[in-house]
């Protein structure tokens, strides 16, 4: 079995399992774990703060005028490379054919070309993002490991996937085993680290809202 | 002049045949071409092999087809026939030799005694090892020991196919005879690879072609393989690349697509893995490929090619044990099964966490100690 079975294999096997068992035991977690009594008084009614709560999913994702100055920067950077990933993760042909065979759908392409331009910009934001993070003094206070792994395993990913387009490197076979490895790599740290907060932002932008709009606060 | 004491030079042998000295230049030019030379190195190959004798090969088949041969007779630069009549003394191979039996044993072993340590070895198909080798036999002897034999006094061993050079089909699980790649057993000969189900015609010629002219194995890769010919993958150099790089692909082989000749990745192409000369040497005098002709690459030049599900199923597909691509269904049988093994983890830990608050709420407060006033 050379790199590229074991990757797409076994590996890719036990990565999948680990990803889908460590989601569901997170979320588990939240939803099952004791939560504070709303103790004020009711305000809104249940259905007005249910909608304000999915109101605030939206709404909560865009800066808030006051502070837009000092946050401008890192929302720019956030949601540029958010696209980019996007981007290069769902439309690139092969990425296709790949999540395809666990859905049982494809959908169209990109042309080669774009999506690597898009991967060059998302890997050069997300050095940016890295060089902020180490050049802010707060935001390096605040940095720990899951800061930075969380980083080093997503740009590991962009720059293999790179290599293997261009067929730098090392043989493509090698690089789109090295590239496969680290997407294993992805699975198995997603659910333990920082990037579990794909699943956790929407639904705790709405608890959120819906606690304050039954408060009374505007959310 | 003749040299009686020796035998006859390449060169010598061409004048015997009436052979012009353009018509020469011409073939080295073409070799010098097939093996992408620069233009001056033709009078270089010239110069070599006009002085150069010709080696003794001996040819084996073990577990083959045949398909090797078939296809090593229909090379067209050199012809076969050049080949074997004037670049190397082809004194072995029970395929193509008239003659047969005790005959044909006795031509292989006066030419391993005559050239001991300077005759070549051209291996097709692997050797079966299993049960004592059993499962090939020729001449009341086991494969595995006529090899060793021959390989014994050979100056290098050539391994024509992927079956010689890397099992093969023979090799494929569960490989019920043991069959071997021609390396794992010959460990001290220098051996070269000329893989494929069967090889270019004009690889197999062009590298033992090489060797006489150079008197050397050419530059190999990681798999023995000459660099010249499997230095670049089939994907790098096929004329259907640009619609991979323009996301156009064939969906179906009757499709649109298909008919407008877009890149074969998503029917299964291994192209982008498989390194050989196919896109740029072509099949049958140059006519065609199997991409040209519609049908993606099987990637027979790369070990295990057999072993690695279905042809038809594209490089990225997930796999998931011998069965092959991952089916939606069985990646939601494992995801369901993942989901309900998170579950009762996430459920146990919560109960974990729960008593251990209750635990904590049960204490007593404990009393801070007095802080030091000064």
């Amino acid at each position: 079995m050379d790199l590229v079975d074991f990757a797409r294999g076994p590996a890719l096997k036990a990565a999948f399992i680990i990803f889908i068992l460590g989601i569901v035991w997170r979320i588990v977690n939240v939803l099952l774990l004791r939560h504070k009594r709303i103790l004020s008084e009711p305000r809104r009614s249940v259905g007005a703060a249910l909608l304000a709560g999915l109101k605030g999913t939206g709404s909560r994702s865009w800066p808030h005028p006051e502070f837009i100055k000092r946050t401008v920067t890192g929302e720019a950077l956030g949601y540029s490379y958010h696209i980019g990933l996007f981007i290069v993760i769902l439309l690139f042909a092969p990425h296709i054919i790949f999540f395809g065979s666990f859905i049982g759908a494809r959908w169209p392409a990109l042309p080669n070309s774009v999506v690597t331009i898009f991967a060059v910009i998302t890997l050069t934001l997300f050095v940016a993002v890295l060089a902020r993070r180490l050049g802010h003094p707060v935001l390096r206070r605040l940095s720990n490991f899951d800061d930075f792994f969380s980083w080093f395993v997503v740009a590991l990913l962009l720059v293999s996937g790179l290599m293997a387009t261009a067929h730098v490197g090392a043989p493509y076979h090698t690089i789109l085993g090295l590239h496969i490895l680290s997407f294993d790599l992805l699975l198995i740290w997603y659910p333990f680290g920082k990037l579990m907060h794909a699943f956790y932002i929407f639904p705790t932008r709405a608890v959120d809202g819906y606690v304050m709009t039954r408060k009374g606060a505007p959310s | 002049m003749g040299r009686p004491d020796l035998e006859p030079t390449i060169g010598e042998l061409l004048d015997r045949h009436g052979v012009s000295r353009r018509s020469f230049f011409k073939y080295c030019t073409a070799m010098a071409s097939l093996l992408a030379l620069p233009p001056l190195a033709a009078r270089a190959l010239a110069s070599q092999l006009r002085s150069a004798q010709r080696p003794s090969v001996i040819y084996l088949s073990f577990q083959e087809c045949t398909g090797c041969l078939e296809s090593f007779t229909r090379s067209f630069a050199p012809t076969i026939e050049n080949l074997i009549f004037n670049v190397i003394s082809l004194d072995y191979d029970d395929t193509l030799m008239a003659a047969a039996g005790a005959q044909a044993e006795q031509a292989r072993e006066q030419a391993m005694r005559s050239h001991y340590g300077k005759y070549l070895l051209v291996v097709d198909g692997a050797v079966p090892t299993g049960d004592g080798g059993v499962y090939h036999c020729a001449a009341g002897r086991t494969g595995l020991d006529i090899l060793t034999e021959c390989a014994k006094g050979a100056a290098a061993v050539v391994c024509v196919g992927t079956c010689a050079s890397f099992g093969g089909l023979p090799f494929a699980d569960p490989n019920p005879t043991g069959a071997r790649a021609i390396s794992t057993l010959v460990p001290d000969k220098p051996v070269v690879n000329v893989s494929g189900c069967p090889p270019i015609p004009e690889v197999i010629a062009g590298t033992l072609l090489q060797y006489v002219s150079s008197g050397r194995v050419p530059d190999l890769d990681a798999h023995l393989r000459p660099t010249v010919f499997y230095g670049n993958s089939i994907h790098d150099r096929c004329y259907r690349r640009p619609f991979y790089d323009q996301g156009k692909f064939a969906k179906t082989f009757d499709d649109e697509g298909a008919r407008s000749g877009w890149c074969l990745y998503e029917l299964g192409c291994k192209g982008p893995t498989t390194y050989n000369a196919c896109a740029t040497l072509k099949w049958n005098n140059a006519v065609s490929f199997p991409i040209q002709s519609g049908h993606p690459c099987l990637g027979c030049a790369e070990p295990d090619f057999w072993d690695r599900g279905s042809f038809y199923s594209p490089i990225p597909s997930p796999r998931w044990g011998k069965a092959g691509e991952v089916s939606p269904a069985q990646a939601g049988d494992i995801a369901a099964g993942a989901a309900v093994a998170g579950a009762a983890i996430g459920l146990g830990s919560v109960m974990l966490a729960r008593q251990r608050i209750k635990r904590y709420q049960r204490q007593p407060p404990q009393q801070s100690e007095p802080r030091n006033e000064e």
